[in-house]
């Protein structure tokens, strides 16, 4: 399977797609050829998301109820999910993206 | 997982990325809608007058960007989401707008990392800085002691270096970093360099001597010789993501497992930089008309140069490798460093002069005199530095002969009858 994501400083974390996610409040997305490029202010850390789904996504993310409900937002074909949950907690790890705390009925 | 910073002087904090060829890899050498690793230095005054500096640098020129145009230069930063600069000199810190532009950038999403020999980074300033969100600071140091250090960057440097980093940890400010150019004087200090660092809560960089700019006369007495370069590689390899190095050894990569990193040249593709007067050039090290892609005063600004020029285009086009092509190290060192080559007389498409294979040093002895390029501008001081001993920089390490008679003398050869 290629791999979607590069990210930097990986750890532990629990990741859970029934949940809501967002991008992270001090993180900005730029798009490229590639997907985009994600920077975060605080870690000063750079990821790339290598895949233009992954970046849809992400964007996705803040108006959606769960990581799943993205999925379905932005059509991702099913085969393709598993790699991209992989990628999403990648970003979770390293803080690219946040639980929507409080979004959560 | 591997840890590393995208290129040289300019660094991405903490990038990480495969060092094995992805096709990410690709992506950059095709080359990003913005720069990651964008050098901006803001004056080419200067209190010191180092040996070895990339960019000439000393005296102010007069063609300085303005703060305002400094600051249409942050905007369009914002614009492009370039997300963090790297800023120069010259000494950054003597410019009287300095604070403002730090401030301004700061505050239009633009993460800023300075370097600065110290000489500002009192008390104040320090928790000035502690307290800044968002900024991060790059102390350089020569030597790990005052004679190494102060023989390369003037009498006192070391002290006022030394300075300047307590007053960061004093003020809290942790996690700054102490940069170093690594030299055949100062390589045996490598242990001693990462307990300065550590000392002060400090991260240690350590890059690579080009011979750009006053590099360019020193460099042959100065560069490491092949014994320390492998030496280096075992110690970064040793110490590992603890200590920064700008991506800037890749040519070392065919000593072994790749370092963490691009290992790939960056000019053009992720890396630039501004100079004080607003021209780009498509690397910090490589400050000559041969690699100047535009101006930031020109129709469509920065973001048209680094989208449109021809030189950066050109530097974008898959590189077959020239003569390095056939060489079982390719792949690790791609060639090693554009300016490297450049600033020795050697082909751009061939070996770097410090090929860990050996076949820089024989491209090297194949120059031909008088044929090795000078950079382009020369800020250097023409008079005695302010606060260092009257007379030439305390380091003797070229002795050039005059070009003409004349230059020594204006009798020379007559006779007086």
């Amino acid at each position: 399977m290629r791999r979607l994501l590069t990210i930097v400083g990986t750890r532990a974390t629990n990741f859970d797609p029934e949940r809501p996610y967002r991008l992270h409040r001090q993180a900005e997305l730029r798009d490229e050829d590639f997907g985009a490029l994600a920077y975060h202010f605080g870690t000063r850390r750079l990821s790339f998301l290598k895949a233009p789904i992954l970046v849809d996504v992400v964007r996705a993310l803040q108006d959606s109820a769960s990581v799943h409900e993205a999925f379905e937002r932005c059509a991702v074909p099913r085969p393709q999910r598993p790699a991209l949950l992989q990628a999403l907690a990648g970003l979770a790890a390293s803080q690219m993206i946040e639980l929507r705390e409080g979004a959560e009925s | 997982m591997t840890s590393a910073e995208v290129l040289p002087a300019a660094e991405a904090p903490g990038i990480q990325l495969d060092s094995r060829p992805t096709k990410l890899v690709d992506h950059f050498a095709l080359g990003l809608n913005a720069p990651i690793c964008l050098t901006w230095e803001l004056t080419y005054a200067c209190n010191l007058a180092c040996v070895h500096c990339l960019s000439s640098s000393g005296r102010r020129d007069p063609r300085e960007l303005t703060t305002a145009e400094c600051k249409a230069v942050i905007d369009e930063f914002e614009r492009m989401q370039v997300f963090y600069i790297n800023i120069g000199g010259g000494e950054p810190t003597v410019r009287p707008d300095f604070w403002e532009l730090l401030d301004y950038s700061i505050d239009h999403h633009v993460c800023v990392k300075f370097s600065s020999n110290g000489i500002k980074l009192d008390a104040a300033a320090a928790r000035r800085l502690a307290a800044t969100d968002y900024v991060d600071v790059q102390i350089s140091v020569d030597g790990a002691s005052a004679d190494v250090n102060d023989e390369v960057r003037g009498s006192g440097s070391f002290g006022t270096a030394i300075r300047a980093m307590e007053n960061l940890a004093a003020a809290g400010f942790t996690g700054f970093k102490v940069s170093v150019v690594v030299t055949r004087q100062n390589a045996g200090q490598l242990d001693e360099f990462k307990a300065i660092a550590d000392r002060y809560g400090a991260q240690l960089r350590l890059t690579r001597l080009r011979p750009s700019g006053r590099g360019a006369d020193v460099w042959g007495e100065m560069h490491p010789t092949a014994q320390q370069q492998r030496e280096l590689y075992q110690w970064l390899v040793a110490n590992g993501e603890g200590v920064l190095t700008g991506d800037s050894f890749f040519h070392l990569s065919g000593l072994g497992d790749p370092l963490p990193g691009l290992n790939l040249c960056g000019a053009g593709r992720v890396v630039c930089l501004i100079d004080p007067i607003g021209d780009i050039y498509a690397c910090p090290f490589a400050i000559h008309d041969e690699f100047l892609a535009g101006n930031v005063r020109s129709p469509g600004g920065f973001q048209t140069v680094w989208r449109e020029s021809d030189l950066f285009a050109s530097l974008r086009k898959p590189d077959g490798g020239g003569t390095c092509s056939s060489c079982s190290m390719f792949d690790a060192c791609r060639g090693g460093c554009m300016a490297a080559k450049f600033f020795t007389g050697l082909p751009l498409d061939g070996p770097d002069p410090e090929c860990v294979q050996g076949y820089g040093e024989a491209a090297l002895a194949a120059v031909a005199a008088g044929s090795v390029p000078k950079p382009t501008g020369d800020h250097s001081h023409l008079g005695q530095v302010r606060g260092q001993p009257l007379g030439p920089v305390p380091i003797a390490l070229v002795t050039r002969r005059p070009d003409r008679s004349c230059d020594e003398d204006p009798l020379a050869g007559f006779t007086a009858r």
